[in-house]
């Protein structure tokens, strides 16, 4: 599935990567606890769902070699953040979505969870 | 070739700033993208440690021609029983940091699990000092 796809699908917006929207996901993670995003070992074409919107967050995918994040619950993006997710070529798209409601549309859209 | 770095602690706008220059600095010359992930992985939560418990710290960094040497010493509370501490799930991680995303005590676990040699010594009071090593090949 690509990432319009996954945008249109949770009436989210772009906050930036808009040039690699034509990107396919093949498999989605969905955790607000850092530490847990930091033990994945294969993230090829994985998307990131979480509800913490802050540096952290960003430098996590930014070590974890993860390009798509996916911020649920409509949280605020920072310049600060968006800066850093351009600095690493990351998309990152934001949903008013709670956490379960996002997972469940992805999910039953046919895209597996990581394990 | 040696790089020092300083972290402050509590500052969390640049918890992770040394871990991104070690990342991109390991990505330029050529090292495989398996060792760098865990590398900066390993680095990153213990620089996290060092923001979330210390007062401030130093990480210094070792490059040689097939692995890294990082050590992090911190000025901080130190870790009364290192044993514990590594526990899966053992934390004394403050609000501030749980809000952060870290402080479910899976740091120092994690950090074993992406380092190839790792070695930490606390004095209670001092400080805790961090060596780890991963290998190029």
């Amino acid at each position: 599935m690509t990432l319009k796809e996954i945008k249109d699908l949770v009436q989210g917006e772009i906050i930036c990567g808009e040039e690699y929207l034509d990107q396919q996901i093949e498999c989605v993670f969905a955790s607000d606890l850092m530490s847990d995003v930091l033990t994945l070992k294969d993230v090829n074409n994985l998307l990131l769902l979480t509800g913490l919107s802050n540096l952290q967050s960003i430098r996590t995918c930014e070590m974890s070699d993860i390009n798509f994040l996916l911020i649920v619950r409509g949280k605020e993006v920072t310049e600060e953040m968006q800066e850093l997710a351009e600095d690493n070529d990351m998309v990152v798209i934001r949903t008013g979505f709670s956490m379960y409601k996002t997972a469940g549309i992805l999910y039953g859209a046919g895209l597996p969870a990581v394990y | 070739m040696n790089f020092v770095y300083h972290v402050e602690g509590g500052d969390f706008t640049n918890a992770g700033s040394t871990s991104s220059q070690v990342k991109r600095m390991l990505k330029k010359i050529g090292v495989s993208p398996e060792i760098v992930k865990k590398t900066v992985v390993a680095l990153y939560e213990a620089e996290v440690n060092i923001v979330a418990h210390a007062y401030r710290g130093d990480i210094t960094v070792d490059l040689e021609e097939d692995h890294i040497k990082i050590v992090l010493d911190d000025e901080g509370p130190g870790i009364p029983d290192i044993d514990r501490a590594m526990q899966k799930g053992y934390s004394t991680a403050s609000q501030k940091v749980r809000e952060m995303g870290f402080g479910a005590g899976m740091g120092l676990p994690n950090i074993k699990n992406n380092s190839d040699s790792l070695n930490i010594t606390s004095e209670v009071g001092k400080g805790t000092r961090i060596e780890l090593i991963n290998y190029f090949q």
